[in-house]
C-alpha cells in the first residue's frame, strides 16, 4: 500500500451496527447517478435492492494468520473474492466491502496489509462506519462490536439525526469523540451524505495521511468542523463546549514533539510497542521528524501490522514536528508516553 | 531452501530455442492453458476460451468461443473437455470442436470456485462451503465443509476427493457412507494435489509455504521459506518430484522415497531475479518449464538444472504453461495475453 498507485482499485469498508443503515448508504451509493460502477462484496444476499452483476456474497470467514498472533486475523474469503474480481478489471471502478454488523473491521484491514496479490491490485480507501444517533450511546455501552466500529472508523456516518434532540446529538457525538476524535464525523437523515465524503478518501494512504486530516490530532477536543450538507453546526449556545467523555476502556492518544527523534530508538520502540500492546491498538498513525534526516517519514498501523516510509523532504518553514495517535482499548497511556520521550534524541 | 546460489545473470551463454516458438497472438488476458485433442485451448481471465491449431503455424484457425458470462475462476482438463467453473455461477465444459455444454447452474448464482476432474469422466466443484461430486449415473453428492473451499483434487485410485478449506482438508468418499476422514492443519488452505502413487497430499496454502500429509500415517511435512504464495505445482514424470512456483527459482521437492520431503531439502533450479511464477513438468522426461514474472521462460533438466531458454524476459509475468500429453509441444502465455507454442 505504501506506492499509492492510482492503477490499484480503491476499497471502501463498510461497517456499522445492526440497522444503523449501511444498507441504506449501500443503496444510495449504488443507485445515484455518479457514472461509476461498484463491485460490492456483501455479507447477505439479497438485501439490495439494486440490480447488480458485480454483487457478491462472502462468509466473512475470518482465519490466524500462523505467525503466533492471535490479532493477526485475516479475511480469506476476501483475499479469494478480490482474486477472482480482479478477472474483471476494467468492469468497475472500486470496491465496497461490506460486513455484518456485529463484525470487527480489523481482519478487513489487515488483509490489506499482509496479502501480496490483495496488495498488488487493490488498495484499502476508508473504513466508513454507520452509527444510529438514537440507538449508539446505548449500544457504546452493551455491544463492544459497536465500539470497536467506531474506534476504527476513518469516517463515520452518524445517521437518523433526525429522530434525536439537539443535547442527545450532542450527547452522542461526545461519546463518539471520546473513543475517535480524528474520523471525519457526518450527520445524516436517511444516509443523505455526499458520496465524495465517504468514497475516495484515501485514509490509509501514507502521502495523504496529513492532506485529508487537516485537524489530524489537534481534534482532540474539538468536534468536526468538516461538513457542510444538510445540517448546521449544532449550538454553540450553552457556552460551555462541548461535553467531554472519557471512554473508560476505549481511548485515544496524542503524542507530539518538535524536538527531533532518534531513528534508532524509536523504530525498536515502535515495533516492540505494537508487538506487546497490538491486541489493545486499534489503530496507529504518525508522522516523524528524524534527526539527521530531512525527509518526512509517515507510518500507519492496525494492531500489529505496521507500514511506513519517508514521504518527502520538510518543507522551509514547516516545523519539524513528529506527531503519533493511537487508538485503542485499554492503552497503557504512561508507559506510552514515558517509551516516547526516551526515543527524543537528548 | 535458504542455501545459498548465484542469482542468474544475462542469459547470453545458455542455449535458445526461442527462434523455434511460434508466436500466438490472444489478446486478452490467459489464466490457464490445455491441450484439447488435436488443439489447444487458452482460456481466458473472462468470458472466452480461445482455441487454437495445436499442429499449425499459431497464426491461421484461431477462434473464440464464449464460455462464461463472466469472470472464469477455475478450469481442470483430462485432455478431451475443459470444465470450467464461473463468476456467473456456471459450470460448464468444452470439447475439442468447441461446444460447450451446461453442467450445473447454482442456484443462487454463487461463484464457481474450484472444479476438479477424475480420470474416469467424474467432476468436482465448489460453490462457498459446499463441494459437489458428480459421478457416472448417480445423482450428485453434496458435502458442506466447515468454511470455503480452497481447493479440490481427485485422489488417483478410487473416488476419493481432498476438499481442502481452513485448518485443513477433508478426504470424503462421494459414494461411501464412511466418515469423511479430516487432515488437520491450522491455516487456510488453498490448492490441493494427490502425489501420482497416491501416498501424499500437498496443499499450498494462504501463506508462503506448502503443507503436506503422508496418507500411510497422516505424518506432517511442512515445506516452507518461499518469498511468495505457491500458484503453481507440478508432479514430475512419475511423481518423483514436486516441482512449485513462489520463490526467485524453481523449488524442487523430493517425493521418491517413502519419506517424502521430510527433513530434506528442496533442489532449486533455474535461479533468476524475478519470481516463478508457473511451472510445468514434462509428461515423460525429468524436464520441466518455468515461467517467470519478468517474463522469461525456461526448459530446465532435472537432473542437473541446464537451462535452456525459451522465451526472454522484458513482458508480463507468465500466466500459465502447458505440455501435450506426448511432450512434443509447450505452450504458453502471458498474463497480458501474448502467447506462443514451442514444438520440440
Amino acid at each position: 500500500m505504501a506506492e499509492s498507485s492510482s492503477q490499484k482499485i480503491p476499497v471502501t469498508v463498510l461497517t456499522g451496527y445492526l440497522g444503523a443503515g449501511k444498507t441504506t448508504l449501500l443503496n444510495r451509493i449504488l443507485s445515484e447517478n455518479h457514472g461509476k460502477k461498484y463491485a460490492v462484496i456483501v455479507n447477505e444476499f439479497g438485501e439490495i435492492g439494486i440490480d447488480n452483476d458485480l454483487i457478491i456474497g462472502a462468509d466473512e470467514e475470518v482465519f490466524e494468520m500462523n505467525n503466533g498472533c492471535v490479532c493477526c486475523t485475516v479475511r480469506g474469503d476476501l483475499v479469494r473474492i478480490l482474486d477472482g474480481l480482479m478477472k474483471r478489471k476494467g468492469k468497475f471502478d472500486a470496491i465496497i466491502v461490506e460486513t455484518t454488523g456485529l463484525a470487527d473491521p480489523a481482519p478487513v484491514a489487515q488483509t490489506f496489509f499482509v496479502d501480496e496479490d490483495v496488495q498488488k491490485n487493490a488498495r484499502l480507501d476508508a473504513v466508513v462506519t454507520v452509527a444510529d444517533a438514537k440507538w449508539l450511546s446505548d449500544r457504546l455501552k452493551d455491544a463492544p462490536e459497536a465500539k470497536n466500529q467506531i474506534a476504527f472508523a476513518d469516517v463515520i456516518v452518524l445517521n437518523k439525526t433526525d429522530l434525536v434532540s439537539k443535547p442527545e446529538l450532542a450527547e452522542v457525538e461526545a461519546r463518539i469523540r471520546g473513543i475517535n476524535p480524528y474520523a471525519k464525523l457526518h450527520r445524516t437523515e436517511r444516509c443523505k451524505v455526499a458520496l465524495s465524503d465517504v468514497l475516495e478518501r484515501g485514509a490509509f494512504d501514507l502521502d495523504r495521511i496529513l492532506e485529508i486530516e487537516p485537524d489530524f490530532l489537534e481534534a482532540g477536543d474539538d468536534h468536526d468542523h468538516h461538513h457542510g450538507h444538510d445540517h448546521h453546526h449544532h449550538d454553540h449556545g450553552h457556552g460551555h463546549g462541548l461535553k467531554h467523555y472519557h471512554d473508560e476502556e476505549m481511548q485515544s492518544l496524542a503524542l507530539r514533539t518538535d524536538k527531533p527523534l532518534d531513528a534508532t530508538k524509536f523504530m525498536p520502540w515502535l515495533q516492540n510497542l505494537v508487538a506487546s500492546e497490538g491486541q489493545k491498538i486499534l489503530r496507529s498513525k504518525g508522522i516523524l521528524a528524524f534527526s539527521d534526516d530531512d525527509d518526512r517519514y509517515v507510518f500507519q498501523g492496525v494492531h500489529m501490522m505496521l507500514e511506513g516510509d519517508h514521504q518527502r523532504k520538510w518543507k522551509d518553514g514547516e516545523p519539524r514536528e513528529s506527531r503519533l495517535v493511537f487508538i485503542g482499548r485499554e492503552l497503557p497511556e504512561q508507559t506510552i508516553r514515558d517509551g516516547f520521550e526516551s526515543c527524543i534524541t537528548s | 531452501m535458504t542455501s545459498g546460489f548465484a542469482p542468474g545473470g544475462e542469459q547470453a551463454s545458455i542455449a535458445s530455442v526461442t527462434d523455434r516458438v511460434r508466436p500466438v497472438a490472444i489478446g486478452a488476458p490467459v489464466t490457464a492453458i490445455h491441450f484439447l485433442g488435436p488443439r489447444l485451448a487458452f482460456v481466458g481471465a473472462e468470458e472466452s476460451v480461445t482455441l487454437v491449431d495445436a499442429q499449425g503455424d499459431g497464426q491461421g484457425a484461431i477462434s473464440r468461443v464464449t464460455v462464461h458470462d463472466g469472470g472464469i475462476l477455475c478450469t481442470a482438463s483430462d485432455g478431451a473437455r475443459i470444465v470450467m467453473g464461473g463468476d456467473d455461477g456456471k459450470l460448464v465444459a468444452l470439447d475439442a470442436k468447441g461446444e460447450v455444454t451446461l453442467l450445473a447452474q447454482d442456484a443462487k448464482r454463487r461463484w464457481i470456485d474450484n472444479v476438479a476432474l477424475h480420470h474416469d469422466g467424474a467432476v468436482a466443484w465448489s460453490a462457498g462451503k459446499t463441494a459437489f461430486v458428480r459421478g457416472g449415473r448417480r445423482e450428485d453428492k453434496t458435502f458442506d465443509m466447515p468454511s470455503t473451499v480452497g481447493g479440490l483434487a481427485f485422489a488417483p485410485r478410487g473416488l476419493r476427493v481432498a476438499v481442502a478449506h481452513y485448518n485443513g482438508v477433508t478426504l470424503w468418499f462421494p459414494n461411501m457412507a464412511a466418515n469423511p476422514e479430516f487432515l488437520e492443519w491450522a491455516g487456510s488452505h488453498l490448492s490441493v494435489v494427490f502425489s501420482p502413487d497416491n501416498k501424499f497430499l500437498v496443499t499450498a496454502m494462504h501463506e508462503p509455504a506448502l503443507h503436506g500429509w503422508r496418507l500411510a500415517d497422516n505424518r506432517h511435512m511442512r515445506m516452507s521459506g518461499y518469498p511468495g504464495r505457491v500458484r503453481s505445482m507440478s508432479w514430475s514424470a512419475g511423481g518423483k518430484f514436486l516441482a512449485t512456483s513462489g520463490a526467485d527459482a524453481v523449488i524442487l521437492w523430493p517425493f521418491a522415497s517413502k519419506d517424502g520431503p521430510m527433513g530434506k531439502e528442496p533442489a532449486m533450479l533455474a535461479p533468476l531475479q524475478a519470481r516463478v511464477s508457473a511451472v510445468a513438468c514434462h509428461p515423460k522426461q525429468d524436464v520441466l518449464a518455468a515461467g517467470y514474472s519478468d517474463g522469461t521462460i525456461l526448459m530446465v533438466r532435472l537432473e542437473d538444472g541446464a537451462e535452456i531458454l525459451v522465451r526472454r524476459n522484458g513482458t508480463a509475468a507468465v500466466a500459465a504453461l502447458a505440455w501435450n500429453a506426448k511432450g512434443t509441444l509447450l505452450a504458453f502465455a502471458a498474463e497480458d495475453g501474448d502467447a506462443g507454442l514451442l514444438p520440440l
